[in-house]
C-alpha cells in the first residue's frame, strides 16, 4: 500500500501546458517574493509584526491582501472562460478541453465567493468595526488570528489543487449526484470540500467574534442607535454567518461521509436524496449573498454620508431595513431551484418572499439618494464607486426580481441571463463596495491617501468594462444559451460573447490601473500623507485617532453622546475654541500579546486537509494531533497581555496630535 | 450613458430575440405566457428603476460641492413624509409584481394540463450521460437526441434521469424542469407553429454537457403520424439490454430511433435507479425481473 494514499507523481499534470504554465508563474512569484523578503531581512519583522499579530487592524489588512491576491487568480479564470466562449462556436472546440474548462468555472465561482468576496468583506469589518465602536480590539483577538489563518489554509489548499491533482468539475455549488464518488471519482471535489470546511470554520469563528464584539464591547455611551451603520450591517452579516455557516459545514460533512465512508445522504441509490443537498446548500447560499452585500451597503452608507458632509438620511430606516434583510434572507432559498418541480403554492410563496427583500433594499437606495440631497458631494473615488453602484445595482436588482417570478425563472434559470444577473448584483454590490472601503480606509490604515487619478481610472474601467462584459450575457441568455458550456453550436451567440470578452479586457485595464494606483501612491506617499487622522472630514470614531492608529487605537476610550460621534466632537470643539482644553492623565494600557497560535494551527490544518484529500491517513492523524497540541499550548500560556506604559502613549499622542481632544 | 446601455440592451434583446431562437420568440402558449409575464414585470419595475437612476445622477450632480447654487442642509437627515415615500414605492412595486408572480405561478404550473381539443401526446424523457432519450409510450417508439411532436396537441412530459441531474429545456416552447434520478417531474408544453426548435440540458452535468442539445421538430399531425409509422418499421428495439448499452456515458451522440419499446421501461428506470447505481453498472438492469411488465 502506498504510504502516500492516492498521491503519486501522476497527480501533477505535466502533460497540460496551460496548467503547468499557470502553476509555474504562481510558484515563481511565490519564490521571488519569499526570496526578496529573506534577502532584505524582513522575516523577523513579518513574523513579529504581521503573521503573529492579533491586532484587528493588521488582521483586517491581511484579509484584504488575501482577497486581492485571490481576485487576481479568480479574474485569470474569468479571462480564460471568456476567451474560450468567444472562440468555441459552431464546430470549434476552443483551446480548453472540457475537463479543464469545467475545473476553471468551478474554481472561479468558489474562489470569487469564498476567497475574494469573503476576505475583502471580513477584512473591512476587522479593520473598521472596532475603531468605529471606539474600542481597542475585538472580543477574542487570538481567535481572530485563528480565523484569518484558517481562511488562508483553505485558500492554500485550493491553490495546491492547481499543481497537485485537480479541482472540482462540478460547478461551484457541487450538486450531487454529480459530486458523488460515482460521478466524480477524482480528488477535485475533495479539494473543494476540505478547503471550504477549513475556511468555513474560520468564518464561523469570525462570526462569533464579531457578534460578541458588537453586542458586548462598545465604547461607553455607544448605544445601539448610536452605532455607525457599517457596524449595524456588520452585526447583521455576522449574525447570518453564525446562523447559516453551520448549515454549510453540516451539508459538506454529509457529502464527505458519502464520499469517504459510503453513506447515502445524497446518492441516487439507497434512499439518498440529492435535492436535500440543493435545499441545504441554498439555505446557506442565499443568506451568504447578504452576508457579503450588507457590509458593502454599510460602506456605501458611510461614504455617502461622509462625502456629502451630512448625516445618513433615515438612519432608523436603514437599521430596520438591514435587520429585515437579515431575517428575510434566510426564508427565500427555494428561489434557486424553482425548476425542481415543487408545487405552485411553494413556488408562489418563495417567489413573493424573495421580492419582499427588494423593499428594504429599495429603501436603502432611496436613503442614500436623500443623503446626497442637500449635501456638498465631493466626487472622490469612494463616491464614484458608490454612485456607480447605485445606478448599476438597481438594474441588477430588477433582473433579480424577474428571476424571483417563477414563470420567468423557468425560462432563464441556469442561462447566461442568470450569470449576468448575479454578477450584476455581486460586482457592483460587493466588489465596488469593497473597493470603496479600500480607498476610504486606506489612509487610516497606512497614513497616506491613494492616488485619485489612478483611482478614478480604475473606477471607469471597471464600470464600463462591467457593462460591456455582462450586458451581452443577458442577451445570449434570453437567446437560450445555458451557462457552463465549453463549446456551442449556435453561431449567432458568438458576436455577443466576443463583446463580453472585450468587456473583460476593459476590466483587466481596471485591474492594472488599481495596481498602478497602489504603486504610484506608495512612491508619492509623502505628498499623500495624512497627518490629521481625518483626511475626509469624517463623522465616525475611526477618524478621531491617528493614521495609522496605534496598537491601542485610542489613548482614552471615547465617551459617545450622539450618533456620528466624531462629527459631534468636532462641532463642539469648534464651539469652544479658545478655551483651554483639560489635561489628561495617561494610564498604561494592556493590549493582547501576539501569538503564533493561528499560524501554527493553520499549518496543521493544511497538513490535515491535504492528507484527507489524498487519503494519507497517518498524516491526517498527525496533523489533527498537531492542531490539538497547538491548542493546548495556547490554553496553558502564561501571559496573554502586554502592558504599554503611559509614557509611550503620551509620547505617541504628542507626536500625533489629532484635531479634537477627547 | 446608463440609459444608453438599457436602450441597447432592450433593443438588442428584442431584435435578436425576434429573429432567432430564444425565449423572446415563443412558438407555443406556455412560452408566450411566460414572455408576457417577463415583459410585464420588467415594465412595472423599469417605471421605478429608470426614475431612480436619473434621480441619483441628478441629485449627485446638483449637490456637487462646487455648485454654489445648491442649498446645503447639513442637518437634513429625517423626514417622515419622505420615509413614508421611500417605503411605499418599493412596497407598491412588489405588490404589483408579486400579484403577477402569484397568478403566474399557478397558471403556468408545469404539471398543469394545457386545455386543448386534441388529446395530449405523452412523452417520457430520460436524461442520460450525455444524451436525451424520448419514449413515446402510447406509440411504443423511442428517439434519442431529437424530439418530434405534433403541432397543436399538448405534449405531456414525464421526466427523470439515469443518474446526474439535468434540466429539460426548449426555450421557444416553455420553461425548463429538472430531471432527477429516482423521481419524476411533469411538464406540459405545446407548439402552435410548425418548425424546428432548439432543446437542451440547462443544468451542467459533466464532461459531455455541452453537446447535450437536441432538435425539436414540431410537425403537423398527419406528418407526425407518418413519422411514427416510419419509425416503427426500422431500428432496434429498446429493452433492458439496449437501454443499458445506451445508458453508458457517451458524448455528442447522433440522433437515432427505436422501432419498439419494452412496456413500462420508463417506470423501471425510475424505480430501479437505486439498484443500477448501487452496482455501478447499468448493465445489471438486464438482470432485473422484467416479468412484471408483462401484466
Amino acid at each position: 500500500m502506498n504510504p502516500l494514499g492516492k498521491l503519486s507523481w501522476s497527480a501533477v499534470p505535466f502533460d497540460q501546458p496551460i496548467v503547468m504554465g499557470a502553476s509555474g508563474v504562481v510558484i515563481l512569484s511565490i519564490v521571488v517574493v519569499l526570496g526578496w523578503v529573506m534577502l532584505k531581512g524582513y522575516v523577523p519583522y513579518l513574523w513579529n509584526e504581521w503573521l503573529t499579530s492579533v491586532d484587528h487592524k493588521r488582521i483586517g489588512v491581511m484579509y484584504i491582501v488575501l482577497g486581492l491576491i485571490m481576485l487576481l487568480r479568480g479574474f485569470a479564470d474569468a479571462i480564460m472562460m471568456r476567451a474560450q466562449q468567444a472562440v468555441a462556436a459552431g464546430g470549434a472546440q476552443g483551446y480548453l478541453p472540457p475537463e479543464h474548462f469545467d475545473q476553471i468555472f468551478s474554481a472561479h465561482g468558489t474562489i470569487m465567493i469564498f476567497f475574494v468576496a469573503m476576505p475583502l468583506v471580513i477584512g473591512l469589518m476587522n479593520f473598521a468595526v472596532p475603531l468605529q465602536l471606539g474600542i481597542r480590539d475585538v472580543a477574542f483577538p487570538t481567535l481572530n488570528s485563528v480565523s484569518l489563518w484558517l481562511t488562508a489554509s483553505g485558500i492554500l489548499l485550493t491553490n495546491i489543487s492547481l499543481v497537485v491533482g485537480e479541482f472540482a468539475r462540478t460547478g461551484w455549488v457541487a450538486y450531487p449526484p454529480l459530486s458523488e464518488l460515482k460521478f466524480s471519482p477524482g480528488v477535485g471535489v475533495d479539494y473543494y470540500l476540505w478547503s471550504l470546511q477549513i475556511s468555513g470554520v474560520g468564518t464561523l469563528l469570525t462570526g462569533i467574534n464579531f457578534v460578541t464584539t458588537i453586542l458586548k464591547t462598545r465604547a461607553p455611551g455607544m448605544g445601539y442607535m448610536r452605532m455607525p451603520v457599517f457596524c449595524w450591517t456588520a452585526l447583521a452579516s455576522n449574525l447570518m454567518i453564525v446562523a447559516v455557516f453551520p448549515i454549510l459545514t453540516a451539508t459538506f460533512a454529509m457529502l464527505l461521509l458519502d464520499r469517504y465512508l459510503g453513506f447515502h445522504f445524497f446518492t441516487v441509490d439507497a434512499g439518498g436524496n440529492a435535492m436535500m443537498y440543493v435545499n441545504l446548500f441554498w439555505m446557506w447560499g442565499h443568506p451568504e449573498v447578504y452576508i457579503l452585500v450588507l457590509p458593502a451597503f454599510g460602506v456605501y452608507s458611510e461614504v455617502s454620508a461622509t462625502f456629502s458632509g451630512k448625516p445618513l438620511f433615515g438612519y432608523r430606516s436603514m437599521v430596520a431595513a438591514t435587520m429585515v434583510i437579515c431575517v428575510l434572507s434566510m426564508m427565500v432559498w427555494l428561489h434557486h431551484f424553482f425548476t425542481m418541480g415543487a408545487s405552485a403554492s411553494v413556488n408562489a410563496i418563495f417567489g413573493v418572499a424573495s421580492m419582499i427583500i427588494g423593499v428594504p433594499t429599495g429603501v436603502k437606495v432611496f436613503n442614500w439618494l436623500f443623503t446626497m440631497y442637500g449635501g456638498r458631494v465631493r466626487f472622490s473615488v469612494p463616491v464614484l464607486w458608490t454612485i456607480g453602484f447605485m445606478v448599476t445595482f438597481v438594474l441588477g436588482g430588477l433582473t433579480g426580481v424577474l428571476l424571483a417570478v417563477p414563470p420567468v425563472d423557468w425560462q432563464v434559470h441556469n442561462s447566461l441571463f442568470l450569470v449576468a444577473h448575479f454578477h450584476h448584483v455581486i460586482i457592483p454590490g460587493v466588489v465596488f463596495g469593497a473597493f470603496a472601503g479600500y480607498v476610504y480606509w486606506f489612509p487610516k490604515a497606512f497614513g497616506f491617501k491613494l492616488d485619485e487619478r489612478w483611482g478614478k481610472a480604475t473606477f471607469w474601467c471597471w464600470f464600463i468594462g462591467f457593462h460591456v462584459a455582462f450586458m451581452p450575457l443577458y442577451v445570449v441568455g434570453l437567446m437560450g444559451m445555458t451557462r457552463r458550456l465549453q463549446h456551442y453550436d449556435v453561431v449567432s451567440w458568438q458576436p455577443w460573447l466576443v463583446v463580453a470578452a472585450v468587456g473583460v479586457a476593459i476590466i483587466l485595464a481596471g485591474v492594472v490601473c488599481q495596481i498602478m494606483q497602489f504603486v504610484v501612491s506608495i512612491r508619492a506617499r509623502e505628498e499623500l500623507r495624512d497627518v490629521t487622522g481625518d483626511p475626509w472630514d469624517g463623522r465616525t470614531l475611526e477618524w478621531s485617532t491617528a493614521s495609522p492608529p496605534p496598537a491601542w487605537n485610542f489613548a482614552f476610550l471615547p465617551l459617545v453622546t450622539d450618533r456620528d460621534a466624531y462629527w459631534v466632537q468636532k462641532t463642539r470643539a469648534r464651539a469652544r475654541q479658545g478655551q483651554p482644553t483639560q489635561l489628561h492623565q495617561y494610564q498604561p494600557i494592556e493590549v493582547p500579546k501576539n501569538t503564533s497560535t493561528g499560524f501554527v494551527n493553520a499549518f496543521f490544518a493544511v497538513v490535515t486537509g491535504f492528507a484527507l484529500i489524498w487519503h494519507i491517513w497517518w498524516m491526517a492523524a498527525l496533523g489533527a494531533f498537531g492542531g490539538f497540541v497547538t491548542f493546548l499550548v495556547f490554553a496553558f500560556r502564561e501571559e496573554e497581555e502586554i502592558e504599554i506604559p503611559a509614557e509611550t502613549i503620551a509620547r505617541f499622542d504628542r507626536v500625533h496630535p489629532t484635531r479634537v481632544a477627547p | 450613458m446608463r440609459h444608453g446601455t438599457i436602450a441597447i440592451l432592450l433593443t438588442g434583446a428584442t431584435v435578436l430575440g425576434g429573429c432567432s431562437e430564444g425565449v423572446l420568440d415563443p412558438k407555443g402558449p406556455v412560452a408566450a405566457a411566460e414572455r408576457l409575464i417577463m415583459l410585464n414585470s420588467t415594465g412595472i419595475m423599469l417605471a421605478i428603476v429608470i426614475p431612480t437612476i436619473l434621480a441619483t445622477l441628478g441629485t449627485a450632480y446638483w449637490f456637487r460641492a462646487s455648485n454654489t447654487r445648491a442649498r446645503y442642509m447639513p442637518d437634513f437627515d429625517y423626514s417622515g413624509r419622505l420615509e413614508l415615500l421611500v417605503w411605499s414605492i418599493p412596497i407598491m412595486t412588489v405588490i404589483l409584481v408579486g400579484g403577477v408572480t402569484w397568478i403566474g405561478a399557478y397558471d403556468l404550473d408545469p404539471p398543469k394540463p394545457i386545455a386543448a381539443s386534441e388529446k395530449p401526446v405523452r412523452v417520457q424523457v430520460v436524461a442520460l450521460d450525455w444524451k436525451w432519450l424520448f419514449i413515446y409510450p402510447d406509440q411504443e417508439i423511442a428517439a434519442v437526441n431529437h424530439l418530434t411532436i405534433p403541432v397543436g396537441a399538448p405534449i405531456r412530459f414525464e421526466l427523470t434521469s439515469s443518474g446526474v441531474m439535468n434540466s429539460f429545456f426548449v426555450p421557444q416552447l416553455g420553461g425548463q424542469i429538472y430531471t432527477m434520478a429516482g423521481m419524476v417531474t411533469r411538464l406540459y408544453l405545446k407548439a402552435d407553429h410548425a418548425g424546428t426548435y432548439r432543446g437542451m440540458s440547462a443544468n451542467y452535468s459533466g464532461a459531455g454537457f455541452s453537446d447535450m442539445y437536441f432538435k425539436v421538430n414540431a410537425v403537423p399531425a398527419e406528418q407526425f403520424a407518418q413519422w411514427v409509422a416510419a419509425t416503427r418499421t426500422n431500428g432496434p428495439r429498446l429493452d433492458a439490454q439496449t437501454y443499458a448499452a445506451l445508458a453508458k456515458p457517451s458524448q455528442a451522440v447522433a440522433p437515432s430511433t427505436y422501432r419498439a419499446v419494452a412496456p413500462d421501461l420508463f417506470n423501471d428506470i425510475v424505480s430501479d435507479v437505486g439498484r443500477i447505481a448501487q452496482s455501478g453498472d447499468p448493465l445489471c438492469l438486464a438482470a432485473l425481473p422484467f416479468q412484471k411488465v408483462e401484466k
